[in-house]
Formats: C-alpha cells, structure tokens, sequence
C-alpha cells in the first residue's frame, strides 16, 4: 500500500475496481509480455485487491520490469530482505579484506574463546575516551578454554591492517584487512573454534560457499527447467508424458535422501572445488522438477496466444519460438520461482556439508561450522559455536521476504 | 473404492521400481564397496569370497545387480546388512516405527496449531492476531531445521527440562513400567517434534488463512450470518469445512518434506529413525539396508498419500474416488 497521498485515494471501491481493470487492459497492451503475468495463480495471502491504482499517463510507457520494481519498492518487507542480501553478498566479495584472519588461520592456544563483541573498550583505566582496544588473552593455566584478559597489555584495534594474503575475486591480491590488532594479540568478534579459527572470519569466507551455491545452483536449475518445461509444454504428446512422469518422481522422492545417495556416487577424494561443483549439479539436478512444472503449465497456455501462432505462422522454428517468443513471457513468473527456490540451495549445501560430506577443512562453509556444535558439551560450554546456524537463518528468511514481495508485485491483482 | 486402490496400487509399482532401481545404479557406481576396508584384513579371503558370491558385488553390471536384489526382495527378503549381520527387514522395522512416530506426532502438532492460528488470521485479517501469525509463518518457513534443532537442543541441555536427544532414557529404560515408557518416549519427542512440525505449521497456517479468507466472502456465509447464526458457529460449520479440503491435499505433497526433514532433525537429536539409518548405511556402504530404507521411504510416501486422498474423499463429499 501507498503512503502517498494521490486524489484516487478518494474513490470508491466501485470506480477503483473498474479503474483496475482499465489500466490491466493498458499494461496488457504495452507489451505482449504481459499477458503471462494474468495466468500466475493467485497469491497466497488471499484475494485482496490491494490496489492503489496509477493514472492513466503514469501507466503508459512502462516496461514490465519497471512496474514490477516500483511495485516492489513500496513493500517494506520485501525491501528489507533485499537490503540485507545486498548487504550480505557484498561482505561475501570483500570477505579477505573484511575479516581479521584468514579461513585457515588457526590460534591453536585459544580454543573456544568466548566472543569479544562486547569486550572492546572504548576507555582506558582513567576513564577517558581513547581509540579501541581489546586486552591482551591469556589461558588459565591448567585449564581447557577458560581464560582471563591480561589488563597490563592492550592491543588497538588498527584499521586497514596488514595481515594474511587474500583475493577479491581471484584477481585483486592484498594484504591490507578492515581491521584487526598487532600479534600476539587476537581479536575474536563471534569467539573462536575448537582449532582457534575466528569464527566471524570464518563466516564470512563460509558465505563464499554457502550463498554463492544458491546463485550457482539457482542459474543452472533455472536454465534446465526452462529448457525442458518449454519442451514439455509445446510439444506435448509422448515427450510431454515422460517428462512429467520424471518430474513425478524427483517431487515424490525426499529430496535430501536423493542428494545424499547421489552424493555417495561421487566418492570423497576430491578437492574443494570439485565437492562444490558436484554439490551444486546435484542440488541443481534435483531443484529443476519444480521449475519445469511451472514452466510447462504457462507454455501449454502461452502456445494458444495469437503471437505464438503468428510467429508460427511465419515459418520460425520450434526451437525459436520457444526460446524467444514464449520462454520470455514466463521470466517474471521464473523469476519469482527462483528467488523463493534460493533456500533449497543454501540448505542442501549446509544439510550435506553438516553431514560432513560437503565442504571438507579446513575450507570454512557455515554448514560444516556447525559440526562442532554436534557436541551437546561443546554446544551447551560454547553456545557461540551456533553462530554460522544464525546468519543461515538471515540469508535464508531474507530471500523469502523478497520472494514473497516479487510474487506479490508480479500479480496483477495488485496494481502498482 | 476398490479399483481406486488397485489403480493406486499399481500405479505405485512403475515408481518403486524406477526409484530402486537408480538407487541401485547409483550405488553400483558409487566407488569401493564394504568389502574394502575388510580385504586389508588378514584371513578375511574366504569371507569376501562369499559375500561377493552372495550379493554379486564384483560385478559392475547394474541391471544385473538390480536384479539379483529384486528377485529375493519381491518374496520379501531384503538380504542381510552387512555391517550389523543381521536381516535388514528386523533392522528396518523398528527405525520405521520410530520415524513414524516422529513425523506423525509432527504432523499432530503443526496440524493442531495452524488450522486454529490460521482461521483467527482470517477472521482478524490485518489486525495485531493476524500479524503474529503471519511472522510465526515466516519464521517457521525460514529457520533450518539444522539450526533449530541444535538452538533447542541447548535449550535442553542448559535448562534441563528436556532430554537433549535419544529417544528413550539410557539409564532407566529397563526398570521402567509400560506406563513410565511411554512418558518417557513422549518426553523425547517433544523437541524433535517441534522442530520438524513448524515448517509444516507455517505453510498450513498460510493456506489456511487464504482459505478461509476466500470461503469467507462467499454468499452462503453471508447467507448463514443473516439467517441469525453465531458469527463462529458459521466459522466452525459452514466456512471450516471448506476451507479445509486444500489443506487434505497439501498434507500428501509435504510429506515428502516432512521425511526429508526428518533426516536431519534425526541426526541432530539422535533419534534412532530411518533417516538416520539411510546415512550410516550410506557412509558404510550397506548396500542391502540403503536398498531397503529407500524402498520402505517409497512405500510410506505412496500410503501417505493414498491415506491423504480416501481422508479428502471422507470431508468432502463432491470428491470421488474413481
């Protein structure tokens, strides 16, 4: 809904309605783009009109796309998920340079030590204000992971430091971090691991597998869907009925069952990359039946309209009619899908890399973050050790908010 | 009702079969086998021989590999697991019964919280009820259920009101009377059963509350109001029993989810489930046991969801079964 304030505001439920109507008959004929957009199924929050409509000239000269934007923008919670996946892909770009210490930097002499969020101090002992710092650890001894700041050293905490060597993405080389403090001190803002490794450090190199498996997997599992539902769709008959029948049976199966006897297929000596390759063309593998249905229902309707039968009229070929006459219609319809289907990626990694046969060490992923907190000891002594489970959830519950908002601004029922 | 089963029957059986068999195939193509790690051993010749002999697994051909497993496995003999010895169907029932009982309590549970959260979000459309609900839903939707678990799981372990995982006490199971067990077990269930019931619960509370929300503009509710009815004996009589039938169906397409989700909600609480089964077996290459787990989880889905079916045919009456 709109806070601004538009003399239609004033009308009645009647002449808006109608006025709806009118300005769908003007998008519609825009572009033939738009047609797609009526035979998306009703959203699930009911059949509310919520409709603060446009006028006439405000409507005309709009592409899809931009209408679609401008409907998003309006919605808070959509703009919200946006902002924090913007927010989290980009500190997964820059994760060298953002985090303290490297993936594999380990402080084997302090395991398991507690968060320092809360223990960088402002002021020094006189209580006057002076530039950050932490304390100096140092281990009890004689006990495992219980420690005590040593007052007597301070670190501060420098910005732009030097530190471990680091790529952004793979091409520009640098050693210079946001922050971080002088050895021997250590600045562990999420607490340390069982090996020492920052965990805030660790998350942000984890993203790079964890968030990034859900673009990867989301593109490939996108194309192939595309490709066989507008198969399925347009040509029907005995292709159509296998097809289907496949999709029938990848939906029916528990997926994570499937996954991980796929994954039993591959075997484990592999590098990184490979386990991550062959982690997302499984996920992918599996994640484009539900596309593929979508997308065949909206071809077996799309085929009917009179600019596929024009085109086919023309004498194109299947093959281009598919791919640029119908296949386009369905795009804000996929792009929907997608968003909502991002989840099923990260988890897959996290679930396979959790049950130890993804991502390996001394690699960091958020999902093989939480192996040590299998440990109900570990788990109850070192509840920081959930911390990867958290920005899990975020990513996740971010690319739902904005899912939700597109399928709501993709339906036509909400008019812009 | 009769051919109705029968053609559900035997529209089951393509499915059982293609599952099984690119199980197989994967298993077959999966590298090593279980004898690996035995033929480091010492005077183990004479066992491998006759495994291998048994079970056929130095052959790489999957067709025949497939069939030497279905042959036995349509008398109803599934072979022994190779790493406990014993027969796998005595293996498997009891994990089946165990998973079953954590998915169906599951079910219980997000069943008995969303279709009254989702008709009070319908009826306070917009109002604060109505909001809560919708965060509930989205919270559910949203949290992994690895994280979830393992933030219960702390919950128990530092409050102490729940066991942290296992299904049933260690210590004092078998001093327990009939009576003590089963609390005992209910006691075990409640976590893992609320973490694997809320993502159920979100997604039936959201298509309740459209449901209801889509019933409830009708003219025969219109209708029952002015004849004088309560505003919630119509809700509860005429708009419920409508507004529920979508749910019906959507119950035989998320169990799917719900198994998968088991696994790791399994694991993470050391329930002792098919889910957590399917993995051992997997990592210790038991091919008969993965073989029979993946049959048992086909067969619990396809009577899942024909249980779902004859339920929607029981509430709704314009349902035929043909």
């Amino acid at each position: 809904m709109s806070d601004r304030t538009t003399p239609e505001e004033n009308i009645s439920p009647e002449e808006r309605a109608a006025l709806a109507a009118e300005q769908q008959q003007i998008v519609a004929e825009l572009e033939p783009g738009l047609p797609v957009v009526e035979t998306i199924p009703p959203p699930v929050t009911g059949g509310e009109i919520i409709a603060a409509p446009l006028s006439k000239a405000s409507a005309r000269g709009r592409s899809p796309s931009r209408i679609l934007w401008m409907k998003l923008r309006r919605n808070r919670t959509a703009m919200f998920g946006l902002y924090t996946l913007a927010l989290l892909y980009a500190s997964t770009i820059l994760a060298g340079f953002l985090a303290p210490y490297r993936y594999d930097y380990a402080a084997t002499s302090l395991p398991f030590y507690p968060p320092m969020l809360t223990r960088i101090h402002f002021f020094d002992e006189s209580g006057s204000l002076t530039r950050p710092f932490v304390y100096a650890i140092s281990p009890v001894v004689g006990q495992h992971a219980v420690y005590e700041e040593d007052r007597t050293r301070r670190y501060p905490i420098r910005f732009f430091a030097r530190g471990g060597q680091y790529h952004i993405l793979w091409v520009i080389k640098s050693d210079i971090h946001l922050f971080g403090v002088d050895q021997p001190g250590h600045i562990f803002l999420f607490g340390s691991d069982g090996d020492g490794q920052d965990i805030f450090s660790r998350i942000l190199y984890g993203a790079q597998v964890s968030l990034s498996i859900g673009i990867v997997g989301i593109a490939i599992s996108t194309a192939l869907g595309m490709l066989i539902g507008g198969i399925s769709g347009y040509f029907g008959g005995a292709t159509d009925f296998a097809l289907m029948r496949a999709v029938e049976v990848l939906l029916a199966i528990p997926s994570l069952y499937f996954i991980l006897i796929m994954r039993n297929m591959f075997g484990s000596a592999m590098s990184s990359l490979e386990i991550y390759l062959v982690m997302v063309i499984i996920l992918a593998l599996i994640g484009w039946a539900t596309e593929a249905r979508v997308i065949r229902g909206m071809v077996l309707s799309l085929k009917e309209q009179d600019y596929v039968v024009a085109a086919r009229a023309l004498g194109f070929s299947d093959a281009r009619i598919i791919v640029r006459h119908i296949l386009p219609n369905t795009l804000s319809f996929v792009i929907v899908t997608a968003t909502l289907s991002v989840p099923f990626y990260i988890l897959g990694e996290v679930a396979l890399s959790f049950l130890g046969v993804g991502i390996q060490l001394p690699e960091a992923s958020w999902g093989n973050m939480l192996i040590a907190a299998r440990n109900n000891y570990y788990l109850k002594t070192y509840p920081w050790m959930l911390t990867p489970g958290l920005f899990i959830f975020i990513a996740v519950m971010a690319w739902n908010f904005l899912g939700d908002g597109l399928r709501d601004a993709a339906d036509p029922r909400t008019l812009g | 009702m009769k051919t109705f089963l029968i053609r559900r029957i035997l529209a089951a059986i393509p499915l059982l079969v293609i599952v099984t068999f690119i199980t197989q195939a994967m298993l077959v193509l999966s590298p090593g086998n279980f004898l690996d790690e035995l033929r480091l051993k010492p005077n183990m010749a004479n066992y491998i021989a006759e495994m291998e002999e048994k079970y056929h697994l130095n052959s790489d051909n999957v067709l025949e590999r497939y069939w030497y497993w279905l042959k036995p496995a349509l008398r109803g003999d599934f072979g022994n697991s190779f790493m406990k010895s014993a027969p796998v169907s005595s293996l498997i029932s009891e994990r089946m019964l165990n998973t079953l009982m954590l998915t169906g309590s599951a079910l219980i549970f997000s069943w008995a919280l969303a279709i009254p959260l989702g008709v009070l979000a319908a009826v306070y459309r917009n109002r604060w009820i109505d909001k809560l609900c919708g965060f509930i839903s989205f919270f559910g939707l949203s949290i992994p259920s690895v994280f979830f678990s393992m933030v219960l799981v702390y919950f128990a372990a530092v409050t102490g009101w729940f066991p942290a995982g296992g299904i049933h006490d260690q210590v004092n199971w078998d001093y327990m009377t009939g009576a003590e067990r089963v609390l005992d077990t209910l006691w075990h269930l409640v976590l893992p059963t609320i973490v694997l019931g809320t993502i159920g619960m979100a997604q039936y509370m959201r298509q309740m509350r459209s449901e209801m929300i889509e019933v409830l503009s009708q003219d025969y509710i219109r209708t029952a109001r002015a004849k004088g009815l309560s505003r919630w004996r119509v809700i509860r009589r005429h708009a419920l029993a409508n507004a529920i039938n979508p749910l019906v169906s959507l119950f035989g397409l998320s169990l799917a989810y719900l198994l998968a989700g088991a696994l790791i909600t399994e694991y993470v609480f050391d329930w002792p489930g098919l889910g957590s089964l399917v993995y051992e077996a997997l990592v210790s290459k038991d091919e008969p046991l993965v073989m029979a787990s993946v049959t048992m989880l086909v067969v619990m889905l396809v009577i899942g969801n024909l249980i779902a079916d004859l339920l929607l045919a029981i509430i709704d009456p314009r349902v035929r079964l043909e």
